[in-house]
């Protein structure tokens, strides 16, 4: 299983589609390492620097349909390569979310409350989550806070989780 | 309970529904690009896995940058040609032969009534215009297609959208569809197939129906699917006469795949298309639309005719109509892409290349190129181009480039003006 924990980036927009994620002139490269370089480059709102915001960040937080757009693998790709396995946001595009568990990385939904109070409360402060995947819940920390958040997740998403994605998953049982 | 269309085909191409409204399906097609396909095909090499679940159920085409514009294309197009040849796969389309991939496989007569269709692009909801369930995907879920012919989805709900009245003149498939994602906005049928009848509906030809199932993704839909009937038995008629007696032993068999009359819907909407004039996008995103009207005088760099959403040849037929005896601005740049040799060919044929150029176009090969800003037309930054195409995000047809969306009509009035105009102004 992938690794879930780590520090948060906040991604304060809507509607952050693929090419944003990763913009269809890399798309000529065949490898996933390839792309570490590229991700978010084309992203632009105020408060966001590509070169400086991404390092050492292993999980985004953000708002609704994210991945919306082209169906390209190559934007939980270059998540991947950048460290980065877990997306939380309000909601997704289809093919982005299926194409996160796929690769067994997790793109888990929370209520707009909820993510909206993380932004007040978190997205000023160095935050970090470590993820009970057993238990679905996400452990918080921020400045000198701690808060639990559960989540929920299918039976089939935790399933490809698990497996290590949809190859391997359906490799065993078709 | 009745059933909606895709109700319908996952019922009928059932494998498995291992967790909750998890379905999956038989696939009867499963279409590649050499974008998305290398890196399955690559995985399935790693893994020991080179092989196909059925080569005849296969077709694949290099699209997005053909000919190779450099050294990395040049390999995509190596992967998918040779891993072709290993595994037999025998409809695959090279360069001199190839198109835009959702051009060229209906008019090879790959798509049927009733067909399972996955593809890793996620404009393969234009499929759906044949009464299919034609779904985008990635590379994952191409891989496992590819190895297993299977794909698992939710159990599909569907939002029917009925378009009633008539079109006024200058007005077409894409302001309809350009209208409805602006009502229904980006992610307003995330996960949910759309269903498109009604009097409009049944009175379009398949080439606009594509045009219209194209962007049922850019509401976030799943597929946009329109019933069979007799435009859908006469377009795929060079292909299936030797299965049917006749026409409407064809349409009777495809029919079965038209929704029950007590079928249940997420949603109903209805749309009366009598006063609905051509429409642009003025934004970043496709439900950021405005009729064309209210963006009149606003200057473009470029004008871009072409792509999976209208590059067939009633577009080119339209945008012709407009341009001919014309001259484009001086101040815009025009690229025509027909979608396939085919439609290249009727162009040439009809003397709508010679119009094109006459008019100052350039006309470039079958190709997806200038509308991922791949090749062949991509924007510098801060240039501005009104384009066929259907989608509009930052950056889209080049680093820091603009799109306005819209019809044919209106790109070529926009040519002739050098800036968004009223295509009424350069009715025929
Ligand atoms: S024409 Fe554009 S939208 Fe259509 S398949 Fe090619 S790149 Fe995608």
């Amino acid at each position: 299983m992938k690794n879930f924990n780590g520090n948060v980036l906040f991604l304060d927009r809507a509607d952050i589609n693929t090419d944003e994620i990763i913009p269809a002139r890399y798309l000529t490269e065949i490898t996933k390492e390839a792309l570490k370089p590229y991700l978010l480059e084309d992203l632009k709102f105020n408060g966001f620097d590509p070169e400086k915001d991404i390092e050492g960040k292993s999980i985004i937080i953000t708002r609704s349909n994210f991945g919306c757009g082209s169906s390209r693998e190559h934007a939980p790709w270059a998540l991947e390569v950048n460290g980065i396995n877990l997306v939380i946001a309000e909601s997704y595009a289809r093919i982005f979310r299926q194409n996160m568990f796929n690769c067994g990385m997790m793109a888990v939904e929370l209520s707009s409350e909820v993510i909206e109070q993380l932004f007040i409360e978190c997205s000023n402060l160095a935050t970090t989550i470590e993820t009970d995947f057993r238990n679905n819940r996400f452990i918080v920390r921020s400045g000198k806070k701690e808060r639990e958040i559960s989540f929920s997740i299918s039976g089939f998403d935790r399933a490809l989780v698990e497996a290590g994605g949809w190859v391997d998953y359906a490799d065993k049982n078709y | 309970m009745g059933k909606t269309v895709a109700e319908k085909i996952f019922d009928a191409h059932f494998v498995d529904n291992p967790y909750g409204d998890i379905y999956v399906i038989k696939l009867d097609s499963v279409f590649c690009h050499e974008i998305t396909t290398p890196v399955a095909v690559n995985d399935l090499v790693a893994r020991g896995k080179d092989r196909v679940f059925d080569p005849g159920k296969i077709k694949a085409v290099i699209d997005h940058v053909t000919p190779a514009k450099d050294s990395k294309t040049a390999l995509q197009g190596k992967i998918i040609r040779e891993w072709a040849v290993r595994n037999d796969i025998r409809d695959f389309f090279d360069v001199g032969r190839n198109g835009v991939c959702h051009a060229i496989f209906p008019e090879k007569g790959f798509v049927r009534p009733g067909y399972t269709i996955i593809m890793g692009d996620s404009h393969t909801c234009t499929h759906g215009a044949f009464g299919a369930f034609a779904a985008g995907v990635g590379t994952t879920d191409l891989e496992v297609g590819i190895l297993k012919g299977v794909c698992a989805f939710h159990y599909p709900k569907t939002i029917k959208i009925k378009v009633t009245g008539e079109l006024p003149g200058g007005v077409y498939a894409k302001d309809v569809i350009l209208s409805i994602i602006g009502q229904l906005g980006v992610n307003g049928a995330t996960n949910k197939v759309i269903e498109f009848m009604g009097p409009v509906i049944d009175a379009m030809s398949m080439e606009a129906r594509m045009t219209l199932c194209n962007m049922a993704i850019e509401a976030g839909g799943t597929c946009g699917i329109c019933y069979p009937d007799m435009t859908t038995v006469d377009y795929l008629w060079p292909f299936i006469a030797d299965e049917y007696e006749s026409k409407t032993d064809a349409l009777n068999s495809f029919q079965e795949f038209c929704p029950d009359t007590d079928a249940v819907y997420d949603d109903l909407i209805t749309i009366d298309a009598s006063n609905l004039s051509p429409q642009v996008t003025y934004g970043y995103k496709p439900d950021t639309v405005k009729p064309v009207s209210e963006m009149h005088g606003t200057p473009v760099n470029q004008v871009y005719i072409g792509s999976c959403t209208n590059g067939r040849i009633e577009d080119l037929r339209v945008a012709a109509a407009i341009l001919k005896g014309h001259k484009i601005s001086d101040s815009v740049r025009g690229i025509v892409s027909p979608a396939t040799p085919a439609i290249f060919n009727a162009a040439l044929e009809e003397g709508i290349i010679k119009i094109f150029m006459d008019a100052g176009f350039c006309v470039t090969n079958p190709t997806c190129g200038a509308c991922l800003g791949m090749s062949n037309g991509v924007l510098a930054e801060g240039e501005v181009c009104a384009s066929t195409t259907n989608r509009n995000f930052f950056g889209r047809m080049g680093k820091g480039g603009m799109v306005h969306l819209m019809s044919p009509a209106s790109a070529a009035a926009t040519a002739i003006a050098g800036h968004i105009t009223n295509s009424k102004l350069y009715k025929a």
